[in-house]
């Protein structure tokens, strides 16, 4: 949570050379952050509503755009709890206590960030694929993983694994663990310490963690599209809907579903700034 | 479990441990197995035919050339984005810090189609830069970097701004007060205390930039031998049904991933120790 920079202090002599270095430099930096990011969220906007709100509208009735959206919120609503269970259970483990092999788990843990998310595909499809480990032990019982929801699930659970986890584990070390001795001592059972003890301590950082792991879980596009197999309407999430809309030139559709996934990566922002400055408000 | 670990009055060791190793195993661990095995399974010659083929080759270089050139890039302005949220104060500042981290939040495939749109030989920068200087970024290996310069950006704009925070303002105005002048000040004192937090985010954009698939390949155009990505050539292989191709090709992404994260543990390692030092 490196976001939030501190207040500026005036300074209080400021040379002519300074004055105008420091108009050069944010201008530099408004014009390079304004051409890379805020030209295309605007794109978005404006490619969304080029024919106006009635064909903005309009574009979300189509069953399979119907289809992409409840995929995608399903897939979420799998991944985003079974993660941060393993989230929490991970920092608990790592943070609590001290162990043999623990900065070896703790890179293991962060693997799925340093691979390819076309790599985090293709690992399902070698284990699962046709011609993969168990690929034909699952054709014999009838079961499909690849081509099918369970891939992309498992796709989306691979690719934003360590996102709790990663908040929580450095937020953990940091408090330490007395207040939570205190607890066990005095009598208080496992349960009980970590709901009253821990979870009051660590809320604001789960809490980034889910939404981070949300946002990627709702916009993965690499893993899902190689496990997907791309069927209309029934395996094609809210990105992939964006890749099949756009490539058949309906711009406006796919700039309106790419727009509901706008909107959700600003609401991920406002609420990762409230969070800092929550953070901020108790440390500060 | 005394072997493993120090005494502790905490309970649950072995609960969450063990199903932190569970999953991993499961989810990560294993499928990544499968992976490395399936590529044992290729002869020797059938898997260096595969990797160093031109195509493949001409993957690599693209892949590899524009993520470093994308995070030479943001390794430049991103300092000075870092610079100027830190150090001066204006309008819409915080605006500004909240949304450096939009190519995180966005979906890769939203910025890849917001790209394509913008700098397509039609959109509204495409045409000018088509224009004033004749570029064409869309469609060319440009329209690669461009892409990997939106992703790698937050990287290193987020690197950096703790390290300038904590830069020790003190030294650079007694180095003033002394007569030294901005550019020294700049080179002697701000640069080096820096320096360790922009080679990390120089190289954790670059290692995402290797991989990166979905905001590429609506900008790129996707032509075989000039502008196709090693990810999406590995993406051509499987839906060709070339599952050895896919995995040969995987494998070498995947000792790619390995060696960055070994270079980004080593580069924070040494930025740690010089930490430290300069602390003494």
């Amino acid at each position: 949570m490196a976001g939030a920079a501190p207040r500026v202090e005036p300074r209080k002599h400021v040379s002519l050379g300074r004055r105008a270095a420091r108009v050069i430099l944010i201008g530099i930096a408004i014009a390079f952050l304004a051409l890379l990011l805020f030209a295309p969220l605007g794109a978005v906007l404006a490619q969304a509503f080029a024919q106006g709100w009635q064909v903005y509208l309009q574009s979300f009735d189509d069953p399979d755009t119907h289809a992409a959206i409840k995929l995608t919120l399903l897939t979420a609503a799998i991944v985003v709890p079974v993660n941060t269970i393993f989230g929490i259970s991970a920092a608990w483990a790592i943070a609590k206590f001290e162990f043999k092999g623990k900065s070896l788990l703790i890179t293991l843990i962060d693997l799925p960030f340093a691979i390819s998310p076309v790599i985090a595909g293709l690992v399902f499809v070698m284990l699962f694929g046709a011609h993969g480990w168990f690929g034909p032990a699952l054709q014999d019982r009838d079961i499909q993983i690849i081509f099918a929801v369970p891939g992309i699930v498992l796709a989306t659970l691979f690719v934003t694994f360590p996102y709790v986890a990663r908040e929580l584990i450095p937020l953990m070390q940091q408090q330490g663990s007395e207040e939570e001795e205190a607890a066990i001592t005095l009598g208080a059972g496992a349960w009980v310490t970590f709901l009253r003890v821990t979870l009051p301590k660590i809320r604001w950082g789960l809490l980034y963690g889910i939404i981070l792991c949300n946002a990627r879980a709702m916009g993965e596009f690499g893993a899902v599209s190689v496990v997907s197999g791309h069927i209309r309407g029934l395996t094609t999430t809210m990105p992939l809907q964006v890749e099949i809309l756009y490539n058949e030139y309906n711009f406006v559709a796919a700039f309106a579903v790419a727009s509901l996934l706008a909107m959700l990566a600003i609401v991920t922002l406002v609420i990762k700034t409230f969070v800092e400055w929550r953070a901020d408000r108790r440390t500060g | 479990m005394s072997w493993l670990r120090q005494p502790s009055v905490l309970p649950g060791f072995g609960l969450t441990l063990g199903f932190t190793v569970f999953f991993l195993s499961g989810l990560v661990l294993l499928p990544l197995a499968a992976l490395i095995f399936k590529t044992t399974a290729m002869t020797w010659h059938e898997f260096v035919q595969t990797v160093l083929d031109e195509r493949a080759i001409a993957s690599y270089r693209l892949s590899f050339g524009a993520a470093l050139i994308a995070a030479t890039v943001n390794a430049v302005f991103g300092f000075i984005v870092a610079w100027t949220l830190v150090r001066y104060d204006f309008p819409g500042r915080r605006l500004v810090d909240a949304l450096i981290d939009l190519p995180f939040a966005l979906p890769t495939a939203v910025s890849g189609i917001a790209l394509a749109a913008v700098f397509a030989p039609t959109g509204w920068l495409g045409i000018r830069l088509q224009e004033m200087a004749g570029v064409q970024v869309a469609y060319t290996w440009l329209g690669v970097v461009v892409a990997l310069i939106l992703i790698g950006l937050p990287f290193v704009v987020r690197s950096v701004q703790p390290a300038l925070v904590e830069a020790q303002r003190d030294l650079e105005e007694a180095a003033e007060t002394l007569g030294a002048g901005p550019f020294y000040v700049f080179r002697r004192i701000i640069f080096p205390a820096v320096l360790p937090a922009l080679v990390t985010g120089f190289t954790m954009a670059f290692a995402r930039g290797i991989g990166e698939y979905g905001s590429v390949v609506f900008i790129s155009g996707n032509l075989p031998l000039k502008t196709e990505i090693t990810p999406l050539l590995i993406v051509i292989k499987l839906e060709q049904f070339d599952y050895n191709g896919a995995a040969a090709l995987g494998f070498v992404m995947l000792l790619a991933s390995f060696a960055m994260l070994l270079t980004i543990n080593l580069v924070q390692g040494w930025s740690r120790r010089r930490h430290v030092g300069a602390g003494n």
